[in-house]
């Protein structure tokens, strides 16, 4: 590896890990599955449960998703927080501000014109 | 490449290097690969603020709950993790440049998103025939763009892992296809993300609604 001196300096392409052996490179992959199907078969068995206080699953549901995100970035995408990192992980960042802008402005905006406006039918009536 | 200029830092007395000039190949294009899978997933969250907003708008018709078979879901999800993981380790081959090991992974992978496919297909198709096709109401339209995207998205992914296998054949290890192969697992882990948020928020909460 000649070359692993200069991707250190310039960085580090996202999807690739630093100068690890095969069997830790390995290893890493099957911490992150064992870990994305605990997450996984958490979420189905909430949903389906009586043994949980019911208006806490949608929460639970959501946060077990959001755990499991950050689980394959970490193990799948290898989007760490280290030095070499820094790019991708602003990047990624910038990405996530605009998801939840989109994603928590619309639900924000529609459930104010769910409270605030009259029924489509009465509208309707009103136009003729 | 440029040459780097070597400088001595006067506080810390090391050799710092100041101008390391322009980033390997293999990082650039990573990097704007990874930009690209950025937007991808911006373009999904339209889909799912759509899918959150009328995600009630039912006219009248089927509700989720009464629609999804969270046992497929099950399946689905596991076909996607398994090949998220053979992916992997098909990059640790290509990095190996081991070409039998690079194949098998490949191939497993394939195997795993061929079958999600086909259980999604064979849901929609279900779907359609019950009369709850994505012009029955806002809710199922939603659900077919955003469940559908995804679809389309694996499907462009597996073609895009025969051709890798195909070039991996015939060309071998070169550097532009290993930055190839850099990039396909990144779009196939990506996706497998996409799905994660598509099975908590469609499937889950929408069968505990």
């Amino acid at each position: 590896m000649s070359d692993t001196r200069e991707l250190h300096q310039a960085g580090l392409a996202p999807g690739d890990e630093e100068g690890v052996g095969v069997r830790f490179r390995v290893l890493g992959y099957l911490v992150g599955l064992a870990l994305a199907i605990l997450l996984t078969a958490t979420s189905f068995f909430v949903a389906g449960t009586n043994l949980v206080w019911q208006p806490s699953i949608p929460v639970a549901i959501i946060v077990l998703a959001i755990a499991q995100m950050g689980v394959h970035l970490v193990f799948f995408l290898h989007i760490t927080t280290g030095v070499d990192n820094t790019n991708n992980v602003m990047a990624l960042a910038f990405g996530l501000l605009i998801v939840f802008l989109v994603i928590g402005g619309s639900l924000w905006i529609m459930d104010h014109l769910n409270q605030n406006m009259m029924p489509i039918d009465q509208l309707m009536r009103m136009q003729r | 490449m440029s040459v780097a200029t070597m400088t001595h830092d006067p506080v810390h007395g090391l050799e710092v290097t100041d101008n390391p000039g322009p980033a390997p190949k293999r990082i650039v294009t990573g990097y704007g690969f990874w930009i690209f899978i950025l937007s991808d997933m911006v373009m999904f969250s339209c889909f799912f603020a759509a899918f959150a907003v009328l995600s009630g708008q039912t006219a009248g018709g089927p509700h989720g709950a009464e629609l999804f078979n969270l046992k497929n879901v099950a399946i689905e999800t596991g076909c996607l993790l398994l090949s998220s993981f053979t992916c992997g380790m098909a990059s640790i081959a290509a990095d190996l440049r081991n070409r039998f090991w690079f194949q098998v992974a490949m191939a497993v992978t394939c195997a795993l998103g061929l079958a999600f496919l086909r259980i999604e297909f064979r849901e929609f198709a279900d779907l359609v025939a019950r009369g709850a096709g994505p012009s029955r109401s806002a809710f199922l339209s939603a659900f077919f763009t955003l469940v559908g995207c995804h679809g389309l998205h694996v499907s462009a992914g597996v073609l895009w892992l025969l051709t890798m296998m195909a070039q991996v054949f015939a060309k071998g290890f070169r550097a532009d296809i290993q930055r190839r192969i850099l990039c396909f697992a990144l779009f196939w882990h990506a996706l497998d993300i996409i799905w994660v948020a598509v099975f908590s928020v469609v499937y889950l909460l929408g069968s505990a609604a």
